[in-house]
C-alpha cells in the first residue's frame, strides 16, 4: 500500500488519511464580495503537477499539508501547518468590527 | 445484402475503404474548433454537421478516437436522477441512444436491461421514492420493488448483505447499456462523411486570446485560427482551463473498474447499490462488470491501487456471494472530472467564443447523444444556451444555484 509520510506519525498507510483540500488563501471573509467567497468555496486550481494540500490523520486527528504532484502521485514533502501558518487569525461576526479584529491571511 | 456480405467474405482482397480516412493536413482556420475528440466531442461535431449545415469543423484529439474516458467507462444508460434539471436531461438522452444504431446505420449494441438500485436503510428508501416519482413525472419508466419483487428479479442476488439487508429497490425500466466505443465510432463515422475533419495526435497547447475572444490556438501540429473552441476533454479540463484563467470548482479522481473472467449468463438488469458503493452488471460477453465509486483523493492518472479494487470486491462479493470464485480478468481506471455538485458544467465560459463541455465526474457515456445536441445548439446560435442546460452553467457557482445530484453513482460516498 501507498505510504504516507505523517509529520507527527511517521510513514502510516495512505487509507488511515483523509484528502483535505488544496492550501489557499482565504478572503476577508467581512469584506470579499460574493464573487470573491465563492470562487474560495468552490474553485478549485486542480493543477498537474505539484500541489500543497491539506491532508488529515484520521486517527490521531492531525491536520497537516502536503507538497504532492499529482500526476505521478510521489508526495514530495509533509509539514506541520504552523510552518506556513505562523498568525493567529481571528473572526469578528459583525462588518462594524471587522476592521479592528480580522487580520489579513498569511497565504 | 447477405450476398453482398458472402462475397465480401469469399473475396481475397482486404478492405478497401477505411472508415476514417487518414487525417488531412491541419487547415489555417476552421469556423469551429473541438478539443477533446472522445464521444462527446464527435457528438457535437456531427449535430453541427447534420443539423445546422457547419462543416468547417475540426475535432483535436491528443491521442486517437474515443481513448479517454468513453473507452474507459462502464456503459451504463440511465436517467432516475434525483433533480428535475438532471432528469429531464438524461431521459432526452436515453430517447436519443434508443434510435442510435438506425441513425448511424452502425450497431450500437444498445441494450435495454433495466436498472436495479438497493436501498439499504430507510432514508434511502425515502430518496428512491422521490427519484421514482421525479422519474416518472418526466416520463420515464422507474418503479419501487419490495424484497420478493427483487428476488424474483435476480435470483442470485444475496438480500441479506452483511448488517445492512437490502429494504427494497428502485427499478428503473430505462436503465441499458451499450457498446461505448461503437457511441463515438458511430459519431465521428456520421460527422466525417458530412465533411467535419477529425485530428488524432494533436493536442491543443495554448490559445492566443485577443479582445476575450479565442482567435487561434497553437497545436504540435502548428497553429490554427478558429471561430469558435470548443472544449470537451473530461478529465484534462482543468488544464485546458487554467491556460485561458477560467476558474472551476473541477477536481480530477481516478474512477475505478473490473471484469471478470466470463461466465454463463446469470444477470440480466444492471445492479447497484450506493451503500455498498459498488455496481455490477453481466456484459454481452459474460463477463461480470464491477464499479464503484471514485478515488478518495485527486490524481491525473489512470492507475488502480489494490486498497481500492478490494474494497469494491468485497463489496461485489456480498451482493453476489458466487463471484468469490471467479477470477479477474482486466482492470483499469479512468480520469474524472469531479464537480461539488456532481453536476456538469456546459455552456458559456468567460471568455466570449469559448464553450464548456466539462465536469462530467462519472456520468458523461450516458449524456453523449444529448449533450452533444445542445452543444451543437449552442455553438450554431452563437451563444444561446439551450433551455435543457441552462442550469448547468459554470456562473451557477458564484451564483449558490448548484444542483445537487445526489442520484450520481460518486455522490453515494
Amino acid at each position: 500500500m501507498k505510504l504516507m509520510p505523517c509529520p507527527l506519525n511517521g510513514l502510516r498507510n495512505i487509507t488511515e488519511f483523509t484528502y483535505g483540500g488544496e492550501v489557499t488563501g482565504m478572503p476577508n471573509p467581512n469584506t470579499a464580495t460574493d464573487t470573491e467567497w465563492a470562487d474560495y468555496v468552490f474553485n478549485k486550481t486542480n493543477p498537474a503537477g505539484v500541489v500543497r494540500e491539506w491532508w488529515l490523520h484520521n486517527a490521531s486527528g492531525y491536520w497537516f499539508i502536503a507538497e504532492r504532484d499529482t500526476v505521478t502521485d510521489h508526495i514530495r514533502k509533509t509539514f506541520d501547518p504552523g510552518e506556513l501558518f505562523t498568525q493567529r487569525v481571528d473572526f469578528s461576526p459583525s462588518a462594524a468590527s471587522s476592521a479592528s479584529a480580522t487580520k489579513e491571511n498569511p497565504l | 445484402m447477405p450476398f453482398a456480405l458472402l462475397r465480401y467474405g469469399l473475396s481475397s482482397d482486404p478492405v478497401k475503404k477505411p472508415d476514417f480516412p487518414p487525417p488531412p493536413s491541419l487547415k489555417p482556420a476552421y469556423d469551429v474548433i473541438i478539443i477533446g475528440g472522445g464521444g462527446h466531442g464527435v457528438a457535437i461535431a456531427y449535430y453541427l454537421a447534420k443539423y445546422h449545415g457547419l462543416t468547417n469543423v475540426a475535432v483535436l484529439e491528443k491521442g486517437y478516437l474515443g481513448g479517454g474516458s468513453t473507452t474507459r467507462n462502464t456503459a451504463v444508460i440511465r436517467s432516475n436522477y434525483m433533480t428535475p434539471e438532471s432528469v429531464k436531461f438524461y431521459i432526452a438522452s436515453v430517447g436519443l441512444f434508443r434510435n442510435l444504431s438506425n441513425e448511424f446505420d452502425f450497431n450500437i449494441m444498445y441494450s435495454e436491461r433495466g436498472q436495479l438500485t438497493l436501498a439499504h436503510s430507510d432514508s434511502t428508501v425515502r430518496a428512491f421514492r422521490q427519484r421514482c416519482e421525479v422519474n416518472r413525472h418526466f416520463g420515464g419508466r422507474t418503479e419501487m420493488l419490495d424484497r420478493q419483487q427483487i428476488k424474483e428479479l435476480v435470483p442470485l442476488l444475496n438480500l441479506e448483505t452483511g448488517h445492512t439487508p437490502v429494504l427494497a429497490g428502485l427499478w428503473h425500466i430505462d436503465g441499458a447499456t451499450a457498446r461505448h466505443d461503437a457511441v463515438a465510432w458511430g459519431y465521428a463515422r456520421g460527422a466525417i462523411e458530412r465533411g467535419v475533419e477529425f485530428h488524432p495526435l494533436t493536442e491543443a497547447q495554448d490559445f492566443v486570446v485577443e479582445k476575450n475572444r479565442v482567435t487561434a490556438i497553437q497545436t504540435n501540429r502548428g497553429t490554427v485560427k478558429c471561430g469558435v473552441v470548443v472544449q470537451a476533454v473530461a478529465g484534462n479540463s482543468s488544464i485546458l482551463m487554467n491556460k485561458l484563467n477560467i476558474r472551476a470548482p473541477i477536481h480530477t479522481y481516478p474512477l475505478q473498474a473490473m471484469v471478470t473472467q466470463p461466465v454463463k449468463p446469470f444477470l440480466t438488469p444492471l445492479v447497484s447499490s450506493s451503500a455498498l458503493h459498488c455496481y455490477v452488471q453481466q456484459t454481452g460477453r459474460g463477463e461480470v462488470l464491477i464499479g464503484g465509486g471514485s478515488d478518495p483523493y485527486p490524481l491525473y492518472q489512470p492507475r488502480s491501487s489494490l486498497e481500492l479494487k478490494e474494497g469494491l470486491l468485497m463489496h461485489a462479493i456480498e451482493m453476489f456471494p458466487f463471484l468469490a470464485n471467479t477470477k479477474l480478468m482486466r482492470q483499469w481506471a479512468g480520469i474524472t472530472d469531479m464537480t461539488p455538485d456532481y453536476s456538469p458544467i456546459m455552456g458559456l465560459s468567460p471568455i466570449d467564443n469559448y464553450y464548456l463541455d466539462a465536469g462530467w465526474g462519472t456520468y458523461g457515456f450516458k449524456s453523449t447523444p444529448i449533450c452533444g445536441k445542445t452543444m451543437a445548439e449552442l455553438v450554431a446560435s452563437g451563444g444561446k444556451v439551450p433551455a435543457l442546460i441552462a442550469p448547468f452553467g459554470l456562473e451557477r457557482f458564484s451564483r449558490f444555484k448548484q444542483i445537487n445530484e445526489m442520484g450520481a453513482t460518486a455522490a453515494s460516498h
